[in-house]
């Protein structure tokens, strides 16, 4: 079955220097079990392709049902130096959301 | 010892809602209003301010702020702590002093935590065998050191503690954390001592949820943001703190927005790194810890935080001058935005280029379309596409190069695709760019100190 990651999590996502932070939370237990399962480092990876073009860290906080992930060279050169509109990554957590799991 | 305090966040950076403070201090009971105004590049550009002027590179907002809250504050006994003070915190304080007296205020006492600009101490430093190396890429400073706008030392809460101590109603810093702010009113109302790390966590927790002002409380919110009341009056989040570390998380009643488990949430994960590392002047806080519980409606209980002992060094943020920047935009219509705005794009690359301009790097970006997603955006039928915003930018360490690509733009309008228009506000400037250089220094070369300024009947 397909689901949309949109559907079962919530999130926000800011800039550490040229990394992008993305914490990921989701609505309950089962929600928490589904994004451990199939958010690793490497589908998030690949859902960025073109966008992160360094490594992704992933940390889970399961008192909070939710991962937060580390996007490496991701913003451009970082928050003053970057040319992009979105130089914060502002807006990579609702990118994130656009993945669909096959669960 | 009071058995607990309410200290209420009244801005997340400069530049936010101007009126939160205020309604902070009129809407409800608060002990103490906490301030966070300094973001990586605001020293840089509050350096730029005091090199011009001797009297300046502060947070210009305080002053009006604090004639209109002052006495407010006065009468109800609130503290005001903020970092707003800049590369500036004396002459910061010297002109609240003459808004108090200008509204007859007679008698204040204010708190100036000092000791954390480094800039004019870079060479001796260096020669102590500190070379400051950028933390992520390890390159030592001396290789921008020409180029250095502001070098500032982040203290925690100590410092702030010793200026209440000292009585001080109003507390102003240069580069203290904003988590500092917060947690310090704790260690000095409870008593908490340094080496008690799951409370300086505690603190350190409930400043991280406040820095980012009503970030907590439904601003930018990305679960269910319609269910946000009152967008318009938000109300900035407020932490109820007790002794035993516990924070409840709330805000004024009569004010908008909502503090429920997933806003606090969302705050929580902003901007961290390793959930177990947060690290501070003041502690190592473990963010895995942290259990929430909803105790009634906007109370979010934050508890059993754990801490670790604080580093040997303090991070240390730098700026320095980095060559020149510019952006520009051209709107385009319907029928064929899209193909329109990525054609002029290829024109005006060919004009750079017949022009050989260099640049580091240009940018273009499609508004409406993939600026903000890129490759993740959704392909859409072009014709269903009203209009599209193209974005130009440049970087280049020649400023001539990117003071021409300002001339380039304006003629694409009556040289290239049609029915295009928003070309407004003149050709763009160049402007400096700011470059962020984090680096680390040993606890024992920096010093803080606080100076106490006040006006007596």
């Amino acid at each position: 079955m397909k689901i949309k990651l949109r559907d079962i999590a919530h999130g926000r996502s800011g800039d550490k220097g040229d990394a992008a932070n993305i914490g990921i939370i989701t609505y309950d237990d089962k929600g928490y079990e589904i994004i451990c399962k199939h958010l690793t480092v490497e589908t998030v990876k690949k859902h960025f392709e073109g966008i992160c073009f360094g490594e992704v860290e992933r940390f889970e906080l399961p008192n909070l049902r939710a991962l937060n992930f580390l996007l490496h060279n991701t913003l451009g050169g970082g928050g003053t130096v970057s040319l992009k509109l979105d130089a914060q990554g502002k807006t990579l957590a609702a990118a994130l959301l656009r993945m669909e799991l096959e669960v | 010892m009071k058995n607990k305090i309410r200290i209420a966040s009244g801005q997340g950076f400069w530049g936010d809602l101007i009126d939160a403070p205020y309604y902070q201090v009129t809407h409800g009971d608060i002990d103490y209003l906490v301030m966070d105004y300094l973001a990586e590049v605001t020293m840089s550009i509050l350096q730029k301010q005091k090199n011009k002027n001797p009297e300046l590179g502060y947070a210009r907002d305080i002053p009006e702020l604090m004639k209109r809250i002052l006495p407010i504050c006065k009468e109800k006994n609130i503290k005001v702590i903020t970092n707003g003070g800049g590369v500036n915190p004396i002459s910061c304080a010297k002109a609240i002093l003459e808004v108090a007296k200008s509204i007859g205020i007679s008698e204040l006492k204010i708190g100036v935590v000092l000791g954390d600009d480094i800039k004019d101490r870079i060479d001796s430093i260096i020669d102590s065998g500190c070379e400051l190396n950028d933390m992520e890429t390890g390159e030592p400073i001396i290789n921008v050191k020409d180029k250095l706008l502001s070098a500032n030392v982040y203290f925690g809460a100590f410092p702030i503690v010793e200026a209440l101590q000292r009585g001080a109603e109003i507390v102003i810093t240069g580069r203290t954390t904003d988590t500092g702010l917060t947690l310090a009113p704790m260690i000095y109302e409870f008593g908490w001592t340094k080496d008690n790390f799951d409370l300086m966590a505690a603190g350190t927790v409930a400043g991280h949820i406040l820095e980012c002002g009503a970030q907590a409380t439904g601003g930018n919110f990305l679960g269910n943001w319609e269910s946000i009341e009152n967008f318009a009056q938000i109300g900035f989040p407020i932490a109820e703190a007790f002794p035993n570390g516990e924070v409840v998380i709330t805000k004024h009643e009569s004010l908008g927005g909502k503090v429920s488990i997933d806003t606090v949430s969302e705050q929580l994960l902003y901007e961290i790194g390793d959930p177990k590392m947060y690290i501070t002047p003041d502690c190592i806080a473990d963010f895995t810890s942290i259990k929430l519980e909803e105790e009634g409606k906007d109370r979010i209980k934050v508890f059993n935080i754990k801490g670790k002992p604080d580093t040997p060094s303090y991070k240390v943020s730098c700026s320095y001058e980095s060559g020149f920047s510019a952006s520009s935009t051209l709107t385009y219509s319907w029928p064929q935005a899209l193909t329109k705005a990525k054609a002029v794009d290829k024109i005006l690359r060919k004009r750079l280029e017949i022009l050989n301009l260099q640049f580091d790097e240009m940018r273009t970006e499609f508004i409406g379309y993939n600026a903000c997603h890129g490759p993740l955006a959704t392909e859409i039928d072009e014709d269903l596409i009203n209009e599209i915003v193209v974005r130009f930018s440049v970087r280049s360490k020649d400023y001539k190069s990117i003071e021409r690509f300002g001339k380039e733009i304006a003629p694409l309008i009556l040289t290239g695709p049609p029915s295009v228009t928003g070309f407004a506000g003149g050709r763009p400037k160049p402007s400096e760019v700011v470059a962020y250089w984090p680096a680390l220094i040993p606890k024992e070369l920096v010093t803080p100190y606080v100076e106490i300024m006040e006006m007596k009947s």
